[in-house]
């Protein structure tokens, strides 16, 4: 295989988890605990927006620019989005459902204004540049370097995806899906629902942040357009496709279907001359929402589906009591849909 | 302050207003956020540019303008064809996803996302028909009147401000005097039980549909003649329009046109004080401001 080609792999790969890590933060607000969020690209911009303002040297046109470590851009990234998540479900959890969804849209929307007109600290429409990225002192090697960055996101990945496990099968996990099934059994029990949404909600998009920031440095240059309602779609399709509620579907829609729309994009360029570009691009979106829609219809569980979890103890016993290992996943959408 | 604020905004705000009625029925009738529904502004537009083109092809007399507005009967003819379009679009998509939905007892939380899913697809639809270049119902310039005050207006915006007045009421009076009217307000207080009572539940879904989607083109058709015609226009006005249905009160018709004209008067005036550029800013900050202090909305009931 020629250098070339694994280069681009890693590339590729690279950005398809990027994509996994906004795909786990989705999955934790809607996958777990059925909380509807519409405005994923606002949430991943602020991760990106903060972490490229922390690490970015000094500029004089904009404000910041504060040389931080990597490191520290990336978490302060997921810390501003996670906190603007909690903010934003403080204010509508307790809500209808869907007025959650309608403020998540209005948080996309603003983000996406302040991104464009804030020119003093976003560079405006311009955007960011010059974000530093992850192991530049390998970057005259491109294998080495592109390998080097597909390590890390690989290592983010798999750590976000113990964790994210992890805590599934926590107690906490449990309260979350048990009030996604049925708040009011959840509350009976004495469980704080809008306590335990919040908290999700505030987690997932905490993670989305990191995928901002993560993106950006891998990147190395945002702009507004690369937040638009477009985004968010894509986050969804992966999720939908993958299948929500698994965290390995997560993973596996974000490399499916990043993989189908970066190969239709090239198709796209290489069939169609300049001028009609923008009209094939507009039809590869057509596409793309007609087959989200198809899922929803057809398959509304994913390729994977959810993953019946319980916890580590009765694990074991379910393994040794095959009676006991029913199809859960059949009751939950039962559950679901009543 | 300029007087001139007040009159923009009810431009605006009769233009979202129109489109939150449609939001709002839909919301309290089949229950749940259409997040396509500005979808059925941006073709409702582009259905009167069709219609009023194929029109005045066959016949340049119907472009000459009529008395002072900047149009010929070409606009109005193909925006009453343009209508009925775009209502018989909403009937298709809820024939193709939203009917199978119910029929799959699905959650509302999907019905949201497979509306999010419309949305793009339509909007990406009109983008490969007719490309994201602004396009004008009319090439001709129009003259603001003084209308007293320091307000300027052109006939065009009176008509259209018109228009959207006599909409609400005739909407307000159907749903308040007529048999049809009795039976979508009892579908949105309780579905099953109106089914019970033999109502029939499935005409409501359709008039509903019709409504809203009427309704909705007649906002596109106005913003077009006053503004421009873009793919993007719907998705632009859909955060003012569910500011508008839940400031108003989910189901309240009468709310819906009221909070429609608050928000266009709201984004009128960050245009004025804070800048053009932060206008979509406005129905955020109310859509806040309505769920911190009265989530119910103005005419709403408290859950």
């Amino acid at each position: 295989m020629s250098v070339e080609l694994v280069a681009y792999a890693a590339f590729f790969l690279t950005m398809a988890l990027t994509y996994a890590i906004m795909c786990l933060g989705l999955n934790v607000q809607w996958g777990q605990t059925g909380l509807f969020n519409v405005g994923v690209a606002g949430f991943v911009a602020i991760g990106a927006y903060v972490s490229a303002l922390l690490t970015t040297p000094d500029a004089a046109d904009r404000f910041g620019g504060f040389e931080m470590p990597i490191a520290v851009g990336w978490l302060g990234g997921a810390l501003a989005a996670g906190f603007v998540s909690f903010l934003i479900g403080a204010l509508t959890i307790r809500l209808r459902a869907d007025y959650l969804a309608i403020a998540t849209f209005g948080v996309a929307v603003t983000v996406q204004l302040a991104a464009l007109n804030l020119q003093s600290i976003t560079g405006g429409p311009f955007g960011i540049g010059f974000i530093p990225r992850p192991f530049s002192g390998w970057a005259g090697d491109p294998l080495l370097f592109s390998l080097a960055n597909f390590g890390l996101l690989v290592l983010v990945v798999a750590a976000l995806y113990l964790a994210l496990e992890r805590l599934l099968r926590s107690p906490w996990g449990r309260v979350l899906r048990a009030i996604r099934e049925d708040e009011q059994a959840a509350r009976a029990l004495g469980k704080n629902a809008t306590k335990f949404r919040l908290q999700a909600f505030a987690i997932g998009g905490g993670i989305m942040g990191l995928a901002g920031a993560a993106q950006a440095h891998f990147i190395g240059f945002i702009a507004p357009e690369n937040y638009l309602p477009m985004l968010t779609f894509q986050v969804w399709a992966m999720l939908i496709v993958g299948g929500s509620g698994n965290n390995r579907g997560a993973i596996l829609g974000a490399v499916l279907v990043w993989g189908i729309w970066a190969a239709s994009a090239g198709a796209i360029s290489a069939l169609f001359p300049p001028t009609e570009q923008a009209r094939a691009a507009a039809l590869q979106i057509v596409m793309i929402g007609v087959a989200l829609c198809a899922i929803l219809l057809l398959r509304p569980r994913g390729i994977l589906g959810e993953e019946r979890v319980v916890s580590r103890h009765l694990g074991g016993l379910s393994a040794a009591k095959p009676q006991a290992k029913r199809e859960i996943s059949e009751e939950t959408s039962g559950a679901r849909n009543a | 302050m300029n007087p001139q604020i007040v009159m923009d905004g009810l431009f605006t705000g009769s233009m979202i207003g129109l489109g939150a009625i449609g939001v709002t029925l839909t919301y309290s009738i089949l229950r749940f956020a259409n997040f396509a529904h500005g979808e059925f502004i941006s073709w409702g537009a582009y259905f009167a540019l069709a219609m009023a083109g194929a029109l005045g092809a066959l016949s340049g007399a119907l472009l000459t303008p009529i008395g002072p507005f900047s149009f010929g009967w070409a606009l109005p003819l193909g925006a009453v064809a343009a209508t009925a379009l775009t209502g018989g679009l909403a009937l298709l998509v809820d024939w193709l996803l939203f009917g199978r939905l119910r029929v799959n007892r699905s959650t509302v939380i999907i019905m949201v996302m497979a509306s999010f899913g419309a949305a793009l697809t339509l909007r990406s639809l009109l983008e490969f028909i007719f490309t994201s270049k602004p396009v004008y119902y009319t090439k001709a310039l129009q003259i603001a009147l003084p209308l007293g005050g320091g307000i300027r207006a052109t006939p065009d915006q009176l008509l259209s401000l018109g228009v959207a007045a006599v909409l609400v009421v005739a909407v307000h009076l159907l749903l308040t005097r007529t048999a049809i009217g009795r039976s979508m307000r009892a579908v949105s207080e309780n579905p099953a039980l109106a089914g019970v009572v033999g109502i029939e539940v499935r005409k409501v879904i359709r008039t509903v549909w019709l409504l809203g989607a009427g309704l909705a083109a007649i906002a596109g058709i106005s913003a077009g003649l006053i503004v421009q015609i873009r793919p993007q226009m719907g998705l632009d006005l859909l955060l003012p329009l569910f500011a508008a249905a839940i400031l108003g009160g989910i189901g309240s018709v009468p709310g819906a046109m009221l909070a429609g004209l608050i928000v266009g008067l709201a984004e009128a005036l960050a245009v004025q004080t804070i800048g053009a550029e932060w206008r979509a800013a406005a129905a955020f900050a109310i859509l806040v401001l309505v769920l911190l202090f009265r989530p119910q909305g103005l005419f709403g009931r408290a859950e």
